[in-house]
């Protein structure tokens, strides 16, 4: 009986694996096949998902779903979260499904590993999940582009707005993987040069349902932020747990430093309001980003896009746009013109450097309270602009081989 | 003593008492399962996606019924329970003959389903659920700030606890059930009606599972993927005990609780294993577990 039970034990960590689907195999080569790999079924599911799924193939409808006579193709995989299933799945892509892009995969840690891949393979690879800056650091691919946000913008954004305000003395809650370690760092590394200081770190691992032993921690160490260096559902947790131990009524404030719009959904205004944070891009923000949103809106159950689900649909077209002025799907030549040429969509206008970063202005937002919102949705007020070359690190300071 | 440590005794008390919190959950899930296994010797994989339904419940009573917390706290284990008990009589119940890797790998598929149902409902990223407002608030103790709600997860949880200790271990229908366990054909016999009390059974440590998840719809988001988080360690929480134990579940899930809360000073990376740490050096020493007998 033991045997059973512990046979059990090991079978629900399985439970996961099991659920999730695989990618659906095609064999062609007059086909343009992008390929949007995420977390469908963890704690990313809803910033990512199939709402980027969805994005990109808004962005191949825009040309007909072909490309001179080749078939745009768009396939799906669920890394859940993990490295390997994400580098596995991205390699049988490549090479046995032909898939000529890999886009999205949020979380940094699948990232790194899947840039490895495309970069080996030459396929080009459109993040717009993960924040790690080492994507365009040392660990930069001349076919890597990381569009959406990065882990220094964010610092650049909500770190340096709480500094300037006054709030110089910060502790960090970090989740316990690359992404959470870059954002810590960028951060730490901003508040210092902006002459603050960080009295402290603790990382927690991905997927805690509990914070309030960290927030404990980070209320003893007399701090003036605490800093959220995680995304998803621990930063919602973390967030509504914050409020429960009575951490803003003691008069430490709390960065999400990276929050999503769903995340602010999840967490309700009541909980969330007056946060502030740093995002690539709001819905409501002008006419352009309404209509594409509320088209989006339309085929994802009335959600609105996150920042990472609208950077999937600028990146796709970005890239549809340099095949079809290239006339081949050839990765060279497509990653060249997609340097080449300047991002002009609903998303952002913008530029991409030699080390894949593509420069474009990040917004400062402040969450409403309820009384403000006028409806599902409305949710931010936008503070300020931060300007690309502030939000985006130097490309010659990034490390990045690629950059002479 | 504490310095030596490196912690400060404020900090030690809070993680403590935190870690309490944390156990509590534990022996009150840890318990359901313990009840059904000891009971109808079947291992309820679906435990955790039933804690999840009672959040659920609760938010949907809520949000559709206008129900608030207090009724939800009685009306959402019923709700679960009941639907414990249609889930044993139509199909757990036609598995009591076989091997119990049937019964665990039928609840295994109803938790996945279930889980996957309320993700395409609701997202993954869950529903906020506000804590009742009488119980909003907290105490300074002086070395830490205590929400009263937390206060109130670990009094409703021992309480619990307790009480389904006593009418198991000491009161007449306890006996029966325990009985009933031991040799079912000859209860059977006394005029006693086995199957029924085998349903009731299982409905209750749903119900439990339905409770506890109630209990937690303020304190985290409700979400589809809570159940699955929690789920592996109260089972290592069980199989710690002793499988069946209630005593076992109630002691082990604090006691584990405690040990979690220490690691997270101590070294917070460690604090997602520490339980299967210890679930792995007790298998080694005392293979029953620590309150089980050998069967």
């Amino acid at each position: 009986m033991r045997t059973i039970l512990l046979a059990g034990v090991a079978l629900s960590s399985l439970g996961t694996a099991l659920a999730s689907g695989a990618a659906q195999a095609q064999m062609s080569d007059s086909v343009v096949k992008i390929g949007v790999l995420n977390d469908r079924s963890g704690i990313y599911a809803d910033l990512a998902g199939e709402g980027s799924a969805i994005a990109a193939r808004m962005a191949a409808e825009e040309f007909g779903n072909a490309i001179g006579g080749a078939k745009i193709e768009i396939i799906v995989g669920d890394h859940q979260n993990k490295a390997d299933i994400a580098a596995n799945l991205a390699r049988q892509w490549v090479d046995t499904e032909k898939v000529d892009v890999v886009a999205d995969v949020p979380n940094s840690a699948a990232a790194l590993a899947v840039q490895g891949i495309t970069k080996d393979k030459k396929r080009i690879f459109l993040m717009s999940g993960p924040g790690s800056t080492d994507l365009t650091g040392k660990s930069c691919s001349p076919y890597g582009f990381h569009w959406t946000y990065d882990n220094h913008a964010m610092a650049a954004g909500t770190a340096r707005a709480l500094v300037e305000q006054g709030k110089k003395s910060w502790y960090m809650v970090t989740a316990d993987y690359a992404f959470g370690h870059s954002l810590e760092n960028e951060t730490t590394t901003m508040v210092k040069q902006l002459g603050g200081k960080v009295n402290g770190a603790v990382r927690h691992p991905l997927g805690t349902s509990d914070f309030s032993s960290f927030l404990l921690q980070a209320q003893g160490s007399g701090a003036q932020v605490i800093g959220l260096a995680n995304a998803g559902g621990d930063t919602t947790n973390a967030v509504k747990q914050a409020a429960e131990f009575g951490i803003t009524q003691g008069g430490q404030s709390l960065a999400g430093l990276l929050l999503f719009i769903t995340d602010v959904h999840a967490l309700g205004l009541q909980a969330a309001q007056g946060l502030l944070l740093t995002d690539g891009f709001y819905w409501d923000q002008d006419d352009a980003k309404r209509a594409w949103s509320k088209a989006f809106m339309a085929k994802n159950g009335g959600k609105a896009p996150t920042m990472v689900q609208a950077g999937v649909y600028s990146a796709v077209k970005h890239y549809l746009k340099a095949v079809k002025e290239v006339g081949s799907d050839d990765p060279d030549k497509v990653a060249a013109k997609m340097k080449e040429l300047p991002v002009d969509d609903m998303f952002a206008r913008g530029k991409v450097a030699a080390n894949g970063r593509m420069f474009h202005d990040m917004y400062l937002a402040q969450v409403k309270a309820p009384a403000e919102s006028k409806g599902a949705w409305d949710y931010y007020k936008i503070v300020k602009t931060i300007p690309a070359e502030q939000a985006f690190l130097d490309p010659k300071e990034s490390g990045c081989p690629l950059v002479k | 003593m504490f310095e030596l440590l490196g912690v400060a005794p404020q900090v030690l008390f809070g993680q403590l008492l935190l870690g309490l919190i944390n156990g509590s959950f534990y022996a009150l899930l840890s318990l359901g399962l313990a009840v059904i296994f000891g009971m109808l010797n079947v291992i309820n994989f679906a435990h955790g996606a039933q804690y999840m339904v009672g959040a659920f419940a609760a938010w949907m009573l809520m949000q559709w019924a206008g129900v608030g917390y207090w009724w939800a706290l009685l009306l959402a284990p019923v709700l679960v329970g009941l639907f414990g008990v249609a889930l044993e009589k139509t199909m757990l119940s036609r598995l009591y003959k076989l091997d119990h890797l049937y019964g665990l790998l039928l609840t295994f598929g109803i938790a996945l389903m279930l889980e996957g149902a309320f993700r395409h409902q609701f997202g993954s990223s869950g529903m906020p659920y506000p804590i009742p407002d009488a119980l909003k608030g907290g105490q300074n103790l002086g070395f830490m700030f205590l929400p009263n709600y937390r206060a109130w997860v670990v009094v409703a949880s021992l309480v619990v606890c307790s009480g389904t200790w006593y009418a198991i271990e000491r009161t007449q229908l306890g006996a029966y059930l325990r009985a009933a366990t031991e040799n079912p054909v000859l209860v059977q016999a006394f005029g006693i009606n086995v199957p029924v009390m085998i349903t009731a059974t299982y409905g209750f440590g749903v119900a439990l599972a339905g409770l506890a998840g109630v209990l937690a719809a303020p304190i985290y988001q409700v979400n589809p993927l809570m159940g699955s988080n929690l789920i592996i360690i109260v089972f290592a929480v069980v199989v710690i005990g002793g499988m069946g134990s209630i005593l076992g579940a109630i002691v082990t899930g604090l006691g584990l609780g405690l040990l979690e809360g220490l690691t997270k000073v101590f070294y917070p990376e460690a604090s997602n294993i520490v339980i299967f740490v210890v679930m792995a050096i007790v298998l080694l020493i005392k293979p029953a577990g620590l309150f089980g007998r050998e069967r």
